[in-house]
């Protein structure tokens, strides 16, 4: 890994409201140029936002390359899907002794998903850290495909074809297929996660994290164990990831292993690696700017990849500390 | 199963695990070597079907189409290296991560534009194309044992050059501390452009061999590449014959897994396996050093 | 009250089409442009513009803006795609379709937004059954069919013992329980392989020691050239021949597949060698244009091109009247490539479905051959699960 990441300070405070902020204009931006369709792109933006800044939390301040996150997104994703699907099918969901009706209400599947995919990634979690480097990233790349053709196995919920939302859904009464509803629920979960993560990487804890990805012999000879932090931050990590697939499964009513793949996985690094690791909002920038990146070629032409292609490995060249870097440079000039 | 079938799902797992080992010897070469994670090496294996299948094509030789291959993939390797990926040796892994990734997406999309969306013929020679009977009841397709028997060739040449010329120990000196061998005289950039287009040409020769199986087609690079890094660190980054052993040990859990175990289970009993292996051995089966 | 509620309506509705002759229709065109898939989106668009060619360039005489977007094979990729093109460009129809994990993240919502959603290739169950939509039509097949007549063409023929072979996927599942539904023989053997593998020596050796008269499987593009070219390099296909359904040999895997292919068999409602006039002219005019021969996709989209403009010359272009629109598709009549073309009260095709074999033409390319008529007015078994529901948008 590359430089320890700076302690997060007031500038990152400030960076964070103004990204929320800038975010939470955009519905009425939008609807006042006619343009309702911004806001489901945003709304996007904002729950890839969510994962990337869940992974950043291990990728940039833990020093740990995870390729399970969109494994752990998929596992939030189908808790809500699952859990409505047994809803309106009237079918009961049977867990050994344990027979639950099923529920499309948002506040109590919400929270499950999180609780499930954090518990996935304690396990997975568990087994990973006994590894480290390159070697670390290949078996969390194996976990991820075994909930990927997991998905895929699960033919009651749709296999490769994908779980449909086909019941209603609610969160506090209201209806989170709604274009206003969807956005502003997850904007709100986007800024909870940030407060969270960004005291988290301030406190004696993240410290504890930061010094383990810098030096792990020296954190060890302080007596502190270093891979119990670190798999309490991948538990966090997994849970946040597992919210944003859940909320994403919540507003387009839709999930499916595609969403799990590998490549999604990669995704994820790479929206952290081009928003910038060294801060909990880098990963933001990272989203907004790969997902708009991604749409805008590709409405203009079928061989879309060619650019967005060269445009990466353009950043990647020159601009070492991803987006962030640059803003940082920009601003000290 | 009966002892026939258990022979002849043993002749495949292991000839599996030799593509397997021969479409990852080129990354494990140089993921161990100059420490160079390169996502790209699916999109060489990608290129080297394509280059040999038109040529090949056009000209009626499989030989020729090999051997034009296995040479552009080996110089479109060494140009990648000298233009872009020699400024990542000191960058962390996920820069070089970022920048393959870049790599992929433009590889496959100029394969797109220039030999179009539609698979390619790749047709073996009449030599090769039919099978043998190794022992009666056991038809065995010729092809098969020719990959079989290259990916061995291949391995025991590799393995013979790093380990025991004097090419081999420039390479190692030059891995393991480049300053130091800068310092008593070794040509360290020259090497490193070597190393890698010997890995590129290893990905092209991977793809050449295995095109005439399997479809050439855009995209074909990357199930390719997932299963190249899981032989390559089951194996140990670094070890040839950790590949070799790694891979074969792959193509017969693969193989046998497929045919005994549900669907779902078969298709994620290789990961299973990494899981398992790497949660015992977590450098890998024969680690090098650090 | 209600009586001037019902002039204005109508008022209202009649100066939208003064005003809306004028303006183009818009099709959102969502396909799968890039990866190994990216073959399938370029015959689909391929085939739909060559049959907005043959329309003059309109659609039922007015000006048509076709709006392309490549949704990766990725349903949320679709799903976000689709919201653009309906709120953003205002399509009123949207295809171009080919996977049916994109279609079923696409077709609620789009037709909840009233957009009528026609595929041309993807042939999900869903749609045909439970989810029959009256704004939703299928100018292609559904899933179970091509493989049922493959089934009753081997009962027809005596052969005893199958072997069956699909990814474990839901059309793969789809097309094999199809199959069993027309075959009454033995199925010796049943196999799902995983959707990423690319090696079958394995399922290849199992099929040889389990001895079957045939094998039937359904392998989508890259897999069935995989497992054909194989299958043939292991010596079994001059020993157990082999069946799939039309698209498993048709000319975007065909040229790959090479000489491994012939002696196949297959069932197809169209292929490249159809005798009918209009099939004649599309591979005519599909060759000189795009220099290859065309294959069942481009077949499906050039049918729906000329479908949909055949239902608005009907109703002289007034696709804003949504109910006359629905009325017109549904009792369609025009020149298809497949000669009859009706659709079924699920809004998918009833169509004959003929024996085609591979064989190499005088120009040395593998084709597929017309032979036998298998079965005549073939429908989907889901037909009867479908309620259509009346439209409220």
């Amino acid at each position: 890994m590359a430089d320890l990441a700076p302690t997060p300070n007031r500038r990152d405070w400030f960076a964070i409201l103004l990204l929320l902020a800038l975010l939470a204009v955009v519905p009425p931006i939008a609807e006042a140029v006619g343009q309702p369709f911004a806001i489901k792109v945003a709304s996007r933006v904002v729950v890839f936002a969510i994962a990337a800044v869940g992974l950043n939390l291990v990728l940039g301040f833990g020093g740990m390359v995870s390729l399970l996150h969109a494994g752990l997104f998929g596992v939030g994703g189908y808790v809500i899907g699952i859990l409505a699907w047994h809803d309106f099918n009237g079918e009961a969901l049977q867990l050994g002794p344990f027979a639950y009706a099923g529920t499309g209400n948002l506040l109590i599947s919400l929270p499950l998903a999180v609780l499930v995919s954090a518990a996935a990634a304690v396990l997975m979690g568990m087994v990973s850290l006994r590894t480290n480097g390159a070697y670390f990233i290949m078996i969390t790349l194996a976990f991820n495909q075994m909930l990927y053709y997991l998905g895929v196995a699960l033919q009651k919920y749709g296999g490769e074809d994908g779980l449909q939302i086909l019941g209603d859904l609610s969160i506090a009464g209201l209806d989170p297929s709604k274009r206003l509803v969807y956005f502003y629920v997850s904007l709100a979960a986007l800024a909870v996660v940030m407060v969270l993560v960004q005291r988290l990487v301030g406190s004696r804890f993240g410290m504890v994290l930061r010094a383990s990805a810098q030096n792990e012999r020296r954190v060890k000879a302080l007596g502190i164990p270093p891979t119990r932090y670190r798999l309490t931050a991948f538990a966090l990590s997994g849970g946040i990831a597992g919210l944003a697939g859940a909320l994403m499964a919540s507003g387009q009513q839709f999930i499916s292993p595609a969403d799990m793949s590998w490549v999604r996985s990669g995704d994820l690094v790479v929206m952290c690696v081009l928003g910038g690791l060294t801060t909990v909002w880098g990963p933001v920038l990272g989203a907004a700017l790969f997902l708009l990146l991604e749409l805008g070629l590709s409405s203009l032409t079928n061989a879309w990849q060619l650019p967005f292609g060269l445009i990466v490995i353009g950043m990647a060249v020159w601009l070492h500390d991803g987006l962030i870097g640059a803003i940082r440079r920009w601003v000290q000039s | 199963m009966s002892l026939p079938l258990f022979l002849e799902q043993t002749l495949n797992g292991v000839q599996l695990g030799v593509m397997l080992f021969l479409m990852s010897a080129g990354l494990t070469l140089v993921f161990g070597i100059m420490n160079l994670i390169n996502l790209a090496h699916g999109a060489l294996y990608m290129l080297g079907a394509f280059i040999a299948a038109t040529v090949a094509e056009k000209s009626d030789s499989f030989l020729l189409g090999a051997l034009v291959a296995v040479l552009a993939t080996a110089a479109i390797g060494a140009l990648l290296e000298v233009a872009l990926l020699r400024r990542f040796y000191h960058r962390s892994h996920l820069d070089q991560v970022l920048v393959t990734f870049g790599l992929i997406l433009v590889f496959n999309q100029v394969t797109q534009l220039i030999w179009g969306a539609v698979p390619m013929r790749f047709n073996l020679p009449d030599s090769v194309a039919g099978s043998i009977e190794l022992f009666p009841g056991l038809n065995y397709p010729v092809f098969r044992l020719v990959i079989l028997g290259v990916g061995l060739v291949v391995g025991l040449l590799l393995y013979v050059m790093i380990m025991r010329t004097r090419i081999g120990m420039w390479v190692r000196a030059g891995a393991s501390n480049r300053a130091m061998a800068s310092a008593i005289g070794v040509n360290v950039e020259m090497v490193f452009i070597g190393v890698f287009a010997a890995g590129a040409a290893l990905a092209g020769l991977a793809g050449l061999m295995a095109g005439p199986i399997l479809a050439v087609q855009v995209g074909m690079g990357e199930p390719v590449l997932i299963l190249a890094l899981v032989v390559t660190v089951i194996g140990g980054i670094g070890s040839i014959n950790g590949a070799l052993v790694a891979a074969i040990m792959i193509g017969l859990i693969d193989t046998f897994g497929r045919v005994l175990l549900s669907p779902a289970l078969g298709s994620m009993v290789i990961f299973l396996a990494m899981a398992v292996i790497l949660a015992w051995k977590p450098k890998g089966l024969f680690p090098v050093h650090g | 009250m209600r009586r001037l509620l019902l002039a204005a309506t109508m008022a209202a509705g009649i100066s939208v089409s003064a005003n809306a002759a004028d303006a183009p229709i818009k099709i959102g065109f969502i396909s799968t442009f890039s990866g190994p898939g990216g073959v399938l989106g370029q015959e689909l668009l391929d085939g739909f513009n060559l049959g907005l060619e043959s329309t003059g360039g309109t659609l039922g005489g007015r000006k048509v803006e076709v709006i392309q977007a490549d949704d990766q094979a990725k349903p949320d990729v679709g799903r976000q795609l689709a919201d653009k093109m309906v709120e953003s460009d205002h399509v009123q129809i949207l295809t171009g379709v080919n996977f049916s994990n994109v279609m079923l993240a696409i077709a609620k919502p789009a037709l909840d937004a009233g957009v009528f959603v026609i595929s041309p290739n993807a042939g999900q169950s869903q749609q045909a059954g439970k989810m029959c939509h009256p704004h939703y039509f299928s100018t292609s097949f559904q899933n179970d069919v091509p493989a049922e007549a493959i089934g009753m063409y081997m009962t027809h023929k005596g052969i005893k013992r199958v072997y069956l072979l699909a990814p474990n996927y839901p059309a793969g599942k789809d097309s094999l329980a199809g199959f069993k539904m027309g075959f009454k023989g033995e199925v010796v053997g049943e196999v799902y392989t995983g959707f990423t593998q690319l090696d079958y020596a394995a399922e290849i050796a199992q099929i040889r020691a389990a001895k079957p008269d045939a094998v039937y499987f359904f392998y989508p593009g890259g897999l069935g050239i995989n497992f054909v070219k194989q299958y043939a390099q292991a010596g079994m296909k001059t020993e157990v021949p082999l069946f799939g359904p039309s698209f498993s040999f048709d000319q975007t895997v065909l040229p790959a597949m090479g000489d491994a292919a012939l002696g196949a068999y297959a069932s197809a409602f169209w292929n490249e060698h159809y005798d009918n006039a209009a099939s004649k002219k599309f591979v005519t005019d599909f060759e000189a244009k795009y220099h290859r021969l065309p294959a069942p996709y481009a077949a499906q989209a050039y049918d729906t091109a000329r479908m949909i403009d055949a239902a608005l010359k009907s109703i002289g272009g007034k696709i804003e009247d949504k109910a006359a629109f629905q009325k017109a598709l549904e009792t369609v009549k025009f020149d298809s490539v497949r000669g009859k073309f009706r659709f079924n009260t699920n809004h998918y095709p009833i169509q004959d479905y003929y024996l085609t074999e591979a064989v190499k033409d005088d120009k040395g390319r593998v084709v597929m051959n017309m032979k036998e008529l298998i079965a005549a007015d073939l429908a989907d078994p889901y037909v009867q699960d479908c309620h259509m529901p009346a439209a409220t948008n």
